[in-house]
């Protein structure tokens, strides 16, 4: 591991002067990704500015009834926070279905959406990844890429993403806040991650030494009926092989809002806006919920080895969307 | 040259403070073991996958290898040689001697220290991925679905899962009993 300077600081400002005055600073909250990473050799950061006594360890209401979510409150807080909980179960149930208790203690909210894939080719440093050094190739496009990408992905890079929490995020229309040195912005999370491309080291819309201060999210009714189902290669504390977040609300037997967001699927969250359409305005049948899924999945294109995630990613939207259905028709009829 | 890449810290690892000059890269696990001499948490994997570190910081299990110890400095940390009251074992410790926790040994610090931070996140009514009642205020019963859901931070090559399953909700009931 290369040596680095370390310093922690009460003030956003101050922070963002440190990293913007040496080259090759970052910022570190939880540290659950980037000590490991530099570890393997692939972060070499030449300072780490500790962003945890900054004052954005908090939950707090938004004014439109949505919820603020600090970036530095930790993946635990928010998990068994009461509101997240009556107002967005999906996203406590993806943070409940991710890591470990040790970890989710550590890792933050902002580090989260940061976090690299967890493609074996990109943390090790004798193989090709344009991830890691653009223009060396990808070796996971031939390679063992059984748990890799089916949609979006382009022949420079077949890496997901790995946040279950960005999930029901991407699905609940979630506003990543930012601060530079020359003031606040707010990026949608439909829009924070970049598309692949040709540079896939380039991963996300956050200007270059901005500071993730906070994850807003919207009032959304529909978010209150909401729910994460993931599928792994075990039980417990492993990474999506697919993943959904969904949520419906039928209204008088017509679906009046949807949301679905799959993971392990792409290089960011999947917002489903097809399946989404097909849904919205009629009645959630068991046909149109099928025919919903197929739309979505209808443009996945597998690699050699990963077919088998199209199969899962349809039968997940299903699934998820028929206990949603079947919610909704016991609350009308209870 | 300044060397900032090193730090002075101050750390109060089972109620006693120590002051250490660091390498930045120094994990909290090394400083432990190799620095204060607490060999107790293990180093497995070293990469936050197995558990075998697992200390408390500020009263919450985290997985010492991925601490910096510099990222540490002012925390107050419980190590498994921090556990017994004056040389009294703890529920949990006795638990696991007496119901077989262990073969070989070597994750038993960590399975201990995770299983304290466990109960007490469980206490606090902080849900699992398994947890069913969906309402946040009723408190859920601590099973064995629950204890193995809330405990697979923690491997154990030995495979001494339900061993260990059976001492922590052993210890979970006298506790509770306990008041």
């Amino acid at each position: 591991m290369r040596a680095f300077a370390y310093q922690r600081t009460t003030q956003i400002r101050d922070a963002l002067n440190l990293v913007a005055q040496h080259d090759g600073a970052r910022f570190l909250a939880g540290g659950t990704n980037i000590v490991d990473l530099m570890k393997a050799g692939v972060e070499s950061p030449a300072r780490l500015v500790d962003i945890r006594s900054l004052a954005l360890g908090e939950i707090a209401e938004a004014p439109d009834g949505g919820l603020v979510l600090g970036a530095t409150v930790t993946n635990s807080s928010v998990a068994a926070d009461a509101q997240v909980r009556l107002r967005y179960p999906a996203l406590s149930q993806a943070i409940l279905a991710g890591a470990s208790g040790q970890l989710r203690n550590m890792a933050t909210v902002g580090g989260n959406l940061l976090q690299r894939t967890r493609c074996a080719y990109f943390s090790d440093p004798s193989e090709a990844c344009n991830k890691r050094v653009p223009g060396s190739g990808c070796s996971a496009i031939n390679g063992a890429h059984h748990n890799h990408a089916i949609l979006d992905w382009t022949s420079h890079c077949v890496a997901t993403h790995p946040s279950d929490m960005a999930v029901p995020l991407t699905a609940f229309d979630a506003v990543v806040r930012y601060e530079t040195l020359h003031g606040p912005g707010e990026i949608p999370l439909a829009e924070f991650y970049l598309p692949v491309g040709d540079r896939p080291d380039r991963e996300t819309a956050l200007p270059d030494g901005a500071l993730i201060t906070a994850v807003v999210l919207p009032a959304a009714a529909v978010a209150g009926r909401s729910r994460y189902r993931k599928v792994r290669e075990r039980a417990s504390y492993a990474f999506a092989t697919v993943s959904v977040a969904a949520a419906l609300d039928v209204q008088h037997g017509l679906v009046r809002d949807v949301r679905i967001a799959l993971g392990g699927v792409a290089s960011r969250p999947w917002r489903a806006r097809l399946a989404e359409s097909a849904l919205c305005g009629g009645p959630a049948t068991a046909e149109r919920i099928s025919v919903a899924a197929e739309v979505e999945i209808a443009a996945a294109k597998p690699l050699r080895d990963n077919a088998y995630k199209v199969t899962l990613a349809r039968n997940l939207i299903e699934a998820v969307l028929t206990e949603l259905a079947a919610d909704s028709g016991e609350e009308r009829n209870g | 040259m300044s060397d900032d890449t090193r730090s002075e810290i101050a750390l109060r690892v089972n109620d006693e403070t120590f002051r250490l000059a660091v390498d930045n890269r120094r994990t909290l696990l090394d400083a432990l073991r190799e620095d204060l001499n607490l060999t107790g948490a293990k180093k497995g994997c070293d990469h936050g996958q197995c558990g075998a570190c697992t200390v408390l910081v500020d009263g919450q299990r985290v997985v010492s290898c991925l601490t910096l110890a510099v990222a540490a400095d002012g925390a107050a940390v419980t190590t498994i040689e921090g556990l017994a009251d004056d040389g009294e074992l703890r529920p949990i410790q006795e638990a696991f001697i007496r119901l077989d926790g262990f073969q070989c040994g070597f994750c038993t610090p960590g399975q201990i220290c995770s299983a304290v931070g466990m109960l007490a996140e469980h206490a606090a009514g902080w849900p699992s991925a398994v947890t069913r009642d969906d309402s946040p205020q009723r408190a859920q019963e601590l099973t064995e679905e629950e204890v193995r859901e809330r405990m697979s931070g923690n491997l154990c090559r030995c495979s001494a899962y339900p061993s260990i399953v059976r001492a922590i909700l052993e210890a979970s009931a006298r506790e509770a009993v306990a008041g």
